[in-house]
């Protein structure tokens, strides 16, 4: 009796094709922050910090604006929003169609506390920086050490 | 079309970059619409980051070459805590038949889009045949 079955269904990932990506995964994510971690949802997200403001910024090519829903709740920022693609004339046909369309949401968990109020965003060439001021009290405050 | 959620689909990197390859960095391929209607084939491309005057669209014999050029936004003094995507330039080459009037080539850059419109010379466009009756 067969423990592995061959080629019942092609699609299937066998387990040890499963154990093999799960290992190459350990691997790239450990290695020197070189390696971009790989998400499974819309959109990427790059997370930064400059000591008094976060900045998460997404690559949205065509999102409108008016579309994105950003909120800061309790440490998590969430962004919400749609992406349409205009349907050309309806006599066109496509030769070739790589570009996807729908609704996105993703949320993160920021390091520290932000001040909500603060928070800002605003988009450029389709990308998107929402910037989030570190809350007064998350600050990183230098300690003299006084000698005596 | 129904609601539905969007999957990420990773950025595809260039291997080897035929032609200019001199900024050091990762080069990406973006995604593309092609469309062709009676009167020109429309590409759309996705290239977030790049602005207006950052694109360069090259025709060399037959050979479509587009490229955007991406400056990373991050300051200075800002330390990456967490990435899943990295910045780089964009390129992508496309082989265009001969139906394509050249001259009138126009491209267009808006919100990290690029919509390129190639107008099909006159005897391309499909002509309607009249039929005669006796």
């Amino acid at each position: 009796m067969a423990i592995i079955r061959w080629g019942s269904n092609p699609d299937e990932i066998s387990d040890l094709d499963r154990l093999r990506q799960e290992v190459n995964r350990l691997f790239n994510v450990f290695s020197p922050g070189t390696e971009p971690f790989v998400s499974r949802v819309y959109p990427a997200l790059n997370l930064t910090d400059d000591g008094s403001n976060f900045y998460v910024r997404a690559e949205l090519p065509g999102v409108d604006p008016e579309s994105l829903d950003i909120s800061v709740v309790e440490g998590q920022l969430l962004i919400r929003g749609e992406r349409k693609i205009e349907p050309e004339e309806q006599k066109a046909g496509y030769h070739r169609r790589e570009r996807e369309s729908g609704f996105f949401r993703r949320t993160i968990t920021l390091p520290a506390r932000v001040s909500p109020v603060k928070v800002s965003a605003s988009v450029k060439n389709g990308v998107l920086t929402v910037t989030l001021p570190r809350a007064e009290e998350a600050k990183p405050r230098k300690i003299t050490v006084k000698t005596t | 079309m129904k609601d539905r959620e969007m999957e990420l689909k990773e950025k595809k990197e260039v291997k080897k970059v035929a032609g200019e390859g001199t900024r050091p960095g990762p080069v990406f391929v973006p995604a593309v619409d092609i469309l062709e209607n009676a009167n020109e084939i429309i590409v759309l491309a996705d290239m977030p980051g790049v602005e207006s005057k950052s694109v360069n669209i090259d025709l060399k014999d037959n050979q479509l070459i587009i490229t955007g050029k991406v400056n990373a936004p991050e300051g200075e003094k800002e330390i990456s805590l967490y990435k899943e995507f990295n910045w780089g330039d964009y390129f992508r080459q496309f082989t265009l038949s001969n139906v394509i009037d050249r001259g009138k080539i126009s491209a267009k850059m808006e919100n990290g889009v690029l919509r390129l419109v190639l107008p099909k010379v006159e005897k391309a466009k499909p002509q309607k045949i009249k039929v005669v009756t006796d």
